[in-house]
């Protein structure tokens, strides 16, 4: 009987003693997820901030996880999210994606720490809801806009368009001479709203309060001239003959390869297609170069930004202090540091104290000028107003393949972004 | 017909005389009605409550039948149920075309039968989303084998899943190579099980392969088409996973089936719509599937 009981206590000291010594382990590290897309560039940079993160705060180790981008991705996080199966940190869209996904409800609100004062206000308010702060910054500024190829321009001594009117000159001089004129992708079919999204400065300069009455049920693509302009030069590009042939077939990569390697001369497209670039091709980044979609006056020139991706936090992280701690390394000037050293930078960043490295490529040399004093950009549309029709992706491979004419497919994306709205639940649709 | 009916009401009369002395309690029951209702009866019944909602995952708001009066106003819809059954009757006709004559020439006296079997079955097995992966390289307009094929004989082929005209075709037709297999099989247990004696009878009387065909073999595997029509009509009415892997509905909407319209939905978000979607869709297979059932299986009981 003694024996046993013995036997029994030192069987449960030795388990006591273990837990003891595993909880402190636990203690020292701290594991968190965290959920990127899996773009090439988005893995390079999150790996090489996680490292650095890791070398300086040996106390907590973070594993990425990656997910499809788009659509897919998308609903991806919306399900996680909504069953409370996020990861503990997870990388997402900033603008009308995010408001998608109910933050005020899912994540956390980070407008009270310090690091906030030294981030834009064109990117704080792009994640946010009312006084909450959702998201820090992921990369710099981007833009949407034109890329070209430097060698087609300069073997036809051609200048960068500033109406839309010498842009097509242009596309008829480079068809002339026997090049494609114009790249598109519509195999990723999100490549094909590029003409549609980059034109919306024009539209701001045109009518500055286009955004708000949009957002309000009152101005409609259809019906706004100048909103339609967007459906209307995809449809002239193609129905001028001026896309590469296979350019139902082609796809994202496809498309940045051809404009690196002169097998087409213009691919509209977001910067961050720079770091894929780069990553891609080396040094052949110096072939391509970048100008804002042209609008209709030379004088109005201006480029349409885009607000980079942003790092959030869900309530159900499991240590909201480590997690807290990474988005803050993330927000910082080392954090900027990070990102110079991993991938091509690709704009002005929008965090205060972050610094250009000293030899960007040539194609952002031609973007930084339209964010300088006295350049002109405006944000894309999904950053002012939170309704973005799903379908507008769908209606643009359409208009850029001559399959339905532009007046068409703007009234039937007006129908689209109803549904978007009432789905929102927005007051007065 | 007598003898039917006399067996009927003979098998009838234990049946409940069995039920009714039954040593098992109904309790038995139980395991398989938990299955059946977690599995089946909750989530079809929850999607039907879903489906009269606005609906964000995080909450939901009744609004009565505005889904479905939404998904029948789709632009798009009229072309995806176009599309859907375009989609399974190519398939499902020329499933039954090719799966029966490579019936029978695998059930005939050819050399390396058994290897050409396993090669005719082998798309089977393979995933839907490789094949369609596989097939769009195959079918790119400027690069692909088959155009760059047909190239070398002088013809220029045209965008297979680029032209709005032809996309759900050339989808249909990678159907039908992955599928046909399994209609093959059917196919061949079917003539199989065909009497040899209807055929030695058949040829002392003189009859040509062709009448043979047409007289015995044609008749006698009725069954066996009878579950292809109805299988492969049924699948071409579901099919999601081979349209998404090639075309996404594309380009534009020109390859939508009515899957890909619900799956659309549910990828924006509009989770409430989607699921009116399903019920829609769910409704519609039932309403074509059960006549066709009905009706090929009286005509099988006529003969």
């Amino acid at each position: 009987m003694n024996t046993k009981t013995a036997r029994h206590l030192m069987v449960g000291s030795a388990v006591s003693a273990l837990m003891l010594t595993s909880t402190a382990v636990q203690a020292q590290t701290v594991n968190l997820t965290m959920l990127v897309d899996n773009a090439s560039h988005t893995v390079a940079i999150s790996e090489a901030l996680v490292a650095a993160f890791e070398a300086d705060n040996p106390d907590i180790s973070i594993d990425i996880e990656t997910r499809p981008g788009g659509g897919e991705g998308d609903n991806i996080v919306k399900t996680r999210l909504a069953t409370g199966q996020m990861t503990d940190i997870f990388w997402y869209n900033s603008g009308s994606l995010l408001q998608a996904l109910n933050p005020a409800q899912t994540l956390i609100d980070l407008s009270d720490e310090p690091y906030m004062d030294d981030i834009a206000d064109s990117f704080k308010q792009v994640v946010s809801v009312g006084e909450e702060i959702f998201g820090v910054p992921t990369r710099p500024a981007e833009a949407g806009g034109i890329f070209y190829n430097r060698a087609i321009y300069d073997e036809l001594g051609l200048e960068i368009p500033l109406t839309w009117d010498a842009f097509m000159a242009n596309n008829e001089a480079i068809a002339a001479a026997g090049h494609t004129p114009v790249i598109q992708t519509y195999r990723d079919t999100w490549t094909s709203q590029l003409f549609v999204l980059a034109d919306f400065y024009n539209v701001l300069a045109q009518e500055p309060d286009w955004a708000e009455r949009y957002t309000n049920n009152e101005a409609k693509y259809a019906t706004s001239a100048i909103a339609l302009r967007g459906f209307e030069k995809l449809a002239e590009v193609h129905d001028a003959g001026f896309l590469n042939a296979d350019f139902g077939a082609a796809g994202y990569e496809d498309g940045l390869r051809m404009v690196v390697e002169g097998e087409g001369a213009h691919y509209p497209m977001i910067t961050f297609a720079i770091p894929a670039i780069s990553d891609t091709f080396g040094d052949a980044i110096e072939n391509v170069g970048f100008f804002a979609q042209p609008g209709d006056s030379a004088e109005e020139n201006g480029l349409t930004v885009w607000m980079p991706a942003a790092l959030y936090i869900p309530q159900t992280t499991s240590d909201e202090e480590a997690a807290r701690r990474f988005l803050a390394f993330v927000a910082s000037p080392e954090g900027c540091a990070v990102q110079n050293e991993a991938v091509a930078v690709n704009g002005p960043y929008l965090i205060n104290g972050c610094e250009l490295p000293e030899d960007v490529a040539g194609v952002v040399r031609d973007l930084l000028p339209y964010f300088e004093e006295g350049g002109n950009n405006a944000p894309a549309l999904e950053f002012l107003s939170p309704i973005k029709g799903p379908l507008l992706e769908q209606l643009t491979v359409e208009v850029g393949s001559g399959i339905r004419p532009p007046q068409d497919a703007a009234a039937l994306y007006d129908q689209d972004v109803v549904r978007q709205a009432q789905q929102l639940g927005l007051d007065g649709w | 017909m007598m003898a039917m009916s006399s067996s009927a009401t003979a098998s009838n009369a234990p049946l409940t005389k069995r039920q009714r002395t039954s040593p098992y309690p109904t309790w038995f029951f139980l395991p398989a009605a938990i299955i059946y209702g977690v599995l089946f009866l909750f989530p079809t019944f929850s999607s039907i409550y879903f489906s009269l909602t606005r609906w964000t995952l995080f909450d939901s708001t009744f609004i009565g039948l505005d889904n479905f009066a939404q998904f029948f106003r789709e632009p798009f819809l009229i072309q995806g149920v176009i599309n859907t059954i375009i989609f399974a009757l190519v398939t499902c006709t020329l499933k039954v075309v090719f799966g029966l004559g490579l019936a029978v020439l695998l059930t005939s006296d050819i050399r390396m039968r058994a290897l050409l079997r396993s090669i005719v079955f082998f798309p089977v097995l393979v995933s839907a989303v490789g094949v369609g992966i596989a097939f769009t390289a195959m079918m790119h307009p400027t690069r692909g084998i088959i155009n760059i094929a047909l190239d070398l004989v002088g013809i220029s082929g045209p965008g297979w899943l680029t032209n709005p005209a032809l996309a759900i075709y050339s989808v249909a037709l990678v159907e039908v190579w992955r599928g046909v297999g399994l209609a093959t099989v059917i196919f061949i247990a079917g003539i199989m099980s065909i009497p040899q004696d209807y055929y030695e009878a058949a040829r002392i009387d003189g009859a040509s392969a062709w009448e043979r065909f047409c007289y015995i073999t044609l008749p006698l595997s009725r069954p066996a088409t009878v579950t292809v029509i109805i299988l492969s009509f049924i699948h071409g009415l579901r099919n999601f996973e081979l349209v998404w892997a090639m075309t996404r509905g594309g380009p534009g909407f020109a390859s939508d089936v009515l899957a890909s319209v619900i799956y659309k939905q549910y990828q924006a978000g509009f989770y409430g719509l989607s699921t009116a979607g399903n019920v829609v869709l769910f409704v519609l297979i039932a309403l074509m599937a059960i006549p066709l059932y009905i009706y090929l299986n009286r005509r099988e009981g006529h003969q």
